[in-house]
């Protein structure tokens, strides 16, 4: 059924599709309407057998998560930002001990300085906690994902996070279609656990195990995961067959076969990119892009084939490892390696800097023309930057940094276009 | 198996042996149908208060149950001694997931089966969640004054060794007074812990006003298996905070757990007692008071108060602390005083 909606609330609709049985709430924003809708929906009776827990912190969110999957329960939770990060210790939990949790991370930067706004440093700094990760590019994909997320959760028993950028998806009113129950009980079965808590057949889950084993049982983890890299594809093409649309898979290719430089991205800035595509592809620049939707299992195969016949890539990412510049370059560089290509990390977009056409357009000018830098931010104000370290040359107690620069940009600082 | 009646007396012992009571007045781990949930060949040191108070405990929790328990589990020496894989202890469903989320997990289990009863696919299966005291009062507090405050339906029992023995005996926030551990040593002038520090969770559970709290020792089979027995006729959350001599930790004799664990009572030091909706509803009155260096002097941890110049200050200050616990709780029968 088409509808007008919010983002989060497409979102909790598709999660109350899939009948999930314990869902754990715990506010944090950009993630809260979600819950609250999943709330209302449970309350309402739309989601029948279904505990609405609220807990007092995100660790404990995924540690009743933990629980209910362990006891058999199909588990839902939604986080962000600090919420995330606070959870962390439970996150590599849930994963290492299989536990197919389905949770949505409304993509939200991390403090501090404190910055309620989008990039994607929150589900980055869980590259290695074990979980699929998949992004979202729109808020039909949003809902859509959901619904795989939970299947191919179940079908590996690992975890998945639904990633989808906070504020321009979670708050944007589009349009999606929200399928029937019927469509997505023919495409979800009821959960099947591997492992339960069952006093018919008594089992211990989580002992510890030593160096005779924990190599093996963690390379199981890597094993499933690639497992998931052959099952994404598939699930993309069943999910056609029953909702008659394209949604998920691995990546998506935008006008890449010809193209000479490709940027890469993930989630809703892919929309503006291609928008900035069309206009510099009329203007005859061979240029595509290709986006990653499954960012863990890291789909190297279809990148490294995607990008080959390109002379140039770009990496446009939402997020910064400090110290060395990209998170997600850093995965499209390993695609790369032997590929003869000029790679550029491009980090844009951070704690909700938005990302314009006008200056994507003027990116991707100067790396066709070769003079792109191997890193380099995207709209950054050098003016704010040096005035900064020069106060920090100049004075020892320099005062907290934060606050000087945004004296220095003035009260201009509340506009984040 | 049939009993043959016997009768005996009683002459000026305490001590109440299964075999003076009643079939139905025995205990839970005394009847050859006990479950043996934690069972044998498990690596805990000889003397181990914990791995006593678990096996009552959650026997009792079995029977009450009538086999249909699931039981979480923090990390720590219960955790560590008890499944040591490919061997586990554990004849029941169990899980550990960490240190300090272990009342999480347990209210997860609760609501899984919750769901799955109203769906018909369970019956009615109870929820244990249990830890060392610093996955309580620590670590793992946060969780579980959640789970206290939403009144999940979860019983969880804290083994109160008073420190970190896992890792070697460090300082809990329920580390008594006066005891030494290896990170009490480098504060303050003295060796053991500082007063005026700590807190005692079964009154704080008691603040959340939750169904029921109690506190037992491994010296009270009878109390102890009663108060689990009676928190599993309940619903809600209900907390059972459980004295466990750690003989390594208290550099104490293996032999003496028990005896330890009656001194803590005896003395007034530990006070036995349970509450309903943040009631004290009835405590386990001391039968002949000691004073407290008979329960120090047996401990190595309170070593530096019994020197060649007895820290006589600081041993009345813990023997006051003793004195308000038995007027706070009225511990002494009237006539005893």
């Amino acid at each position: 059924m088409l509808k007008q909606t919010e983002g989060s609330h497409a979102v909790a609709e598709a999660v109350a599709l899939c009948r999930p049985e314990v869902v754990c709430a715990y506010p944090i924003s950009p993630q809260t309407h979600i819950v609250e809708g999943l709330g209302e929906m449970v309350k309402a009776g739309d989601v029948e057998n279904c505990e609405f827990i609220n807990v007092e912190s995100e660790f404990a969110a995924m540690s009743v998560a933990i629980g209910s999957s362990a006891a058999g329960a199909r588990t839902y939770t939604a986080t962000a930002s600090q919420g995330l990060l606070f959870m962390v210790e439970a996150v590599f939990n849930a994963s290492g001990l299989g536990l197919p949790i389905v949770m949505t991370v409304a993509n939200r930067a991390i403090g501090a300085p404190i910055n309620i706004w989008n990039d994607h440093s929150d589900s980055l700094s869980q590259r290695d906690s074990g979980w699929i990760q998949l992004f979202a590019e729109t808020n039909q994909e949003a809902l859509d994902l959901h619904i795989q997320a939970f299947k191919l959760a179940e079908e590996v028993s690992l975890p998945v996070m639904v990633c989808m950028d906070g504020f321009i998806l979670t708050h944007a009113y589009e349009r999606v279609d929200v399928p029937s129950q019927e469509q997505v009980d023919s495409f979800l079965p009821p959960y099947e656990p591997r492992q339960v808590l069952d006093p018919k057949n008594p089992v211990s889950i989580g002992a510890m195990v030593g160096p005779e084993a924990f190599a093996e049982v963690r390379y199981l983890a890597h094993a499933k995961q690639m497992q998931a890299l052959e099952l994404i594809p598939k699930m993309a093409e069943q999910f056609k067959a029953v909702f008659g649309r394209e949604s998920g898979g691995l990546t998506h290719s935008y006008l890449t076969d010809d193209a000479d430089t490709i940027v890469v991205a993930m989630g809703s800035v892919l929309g503006t990119i291609k928008d900035t595509v069309d206009e510099m592809r009329a203007a005859g620049e061979k240029i595509g892009v290709l986006g990653i939707t499954s960012y863990r299992p890291f789909p190297i195969e279809s990148v490294r084939a995607a990008l080959q016949n390109a002379q140039r890539v770009v990496v446009l990412e939402k997020s910064l490892a400090v110290g060395i510049g990209g998170i997600l370059s850093t995965d499209v560089r390993m695609a790369m390696s032997g590929l003869q290509l000029h790679g550029h990390t491009v980090v844009a977009g951070l704690g909700g800097r938005a990302i314009t056409r006008k200056s994507l357009r003027a990116l991707f000018a100067k790396a066709a023309r070769g003079e792109l830098e191997h890193l380099s931010f995207l709209d950054l104000d050098w003016n704010v930057i040096n005035k900064q370290l020069e106060r920090e040359r100049a004075t020892r107690r320099s005062g907290p940094a934060a606050e000087s620069m945004l004296r220095d940009v003035g009260v201009i600082a509340a506009r984040i276009g | 198996m049939s009993f043959q009646p016997l009768h005996f007396y009683q002459t000026g012992t305490f001590t109440v042996g299964n075999r003076l009571l009643s079939d139905k007045d025995r205990t839970v781990q005394a009847d050859i149908g006990r479950t043996n949930s934690l069972n044998s060949g498990h690596r805990a040191c000889q003397g181990c208060g914990e791995a006593l108070g678990a096996r009552f405990a959650i026997d009792a929790a079995m029977n009450a149950a009538r086999g249909r328990l699931i039981a979480a589990n923090a990390t720590g020496c219960l955790e560590v001694f008890s499944t040591p894989y490919p061997e586990t202890s554990w004849q029941i469903p169990w899980i550990h997931s960490l240190f300090g989320n272990t009342a999480a997990v347990a209210t997860g289990i609760a609501a899984a089966i919750k769901v799955k009863r109203q769906k018909g696919e369970m019956g009615d299966v109870r929820v244990v969640a249990q830890g060392g005291d610093g996955g309580t009062t620590d670590i793992g507090f946060g969780c579980l004054s959640g789970m206290f405050e939403r009144n999940d339906d979860v019983l969880y029992i804290c083994y109160d060794n008073g420190g970190y023995m896992n890792t070697g005996v460090q300082r809990s926030s329920a580390t008594p007074p006066a005891a030494r551990t290896a990170t009490t040593m480098p504060v303050g002038p003295e060796p053991g812990n500082a007063f005026g520090q700590g807190k005692f969770v079964p009154a704080i559970a008691m603040a959340h006003e939750i169904p029921y709290v109690a506190t037992a020792t491994v010296a009270g089979l009878h109390d102890l298996e009663y108060k689990v027995t009676k928190a599993m006729g309940m619903r809600g959350a209900r907390y059972i905070h459980i004295l466990v001599p750690c003989p390594l930790g208290w550099g104490a004799a293996s032999q003496d757990t028990i005896k330890l664990a009656r001194l803590a009572k005896e003395t007034g030091v530990f006070p036995v007692f349970e509450a309903e909706h943040g009631e004290v509803t009835g405590v386990l009155k001391i039968r002949r008071q000691q004073p407290v260096e008979e329960y120090l002097k047996l401990q190595k941890r309170y070593a530096h108060l019994f020197g060649k110049k007895p820290a006589v200050e600081t041993i009345a200050r813990l023997q006051a602390a003793a004195d308000k616990n038995i007027r706070k709780y009225g511990l002494l029968d009237q006539e005893a005083n």
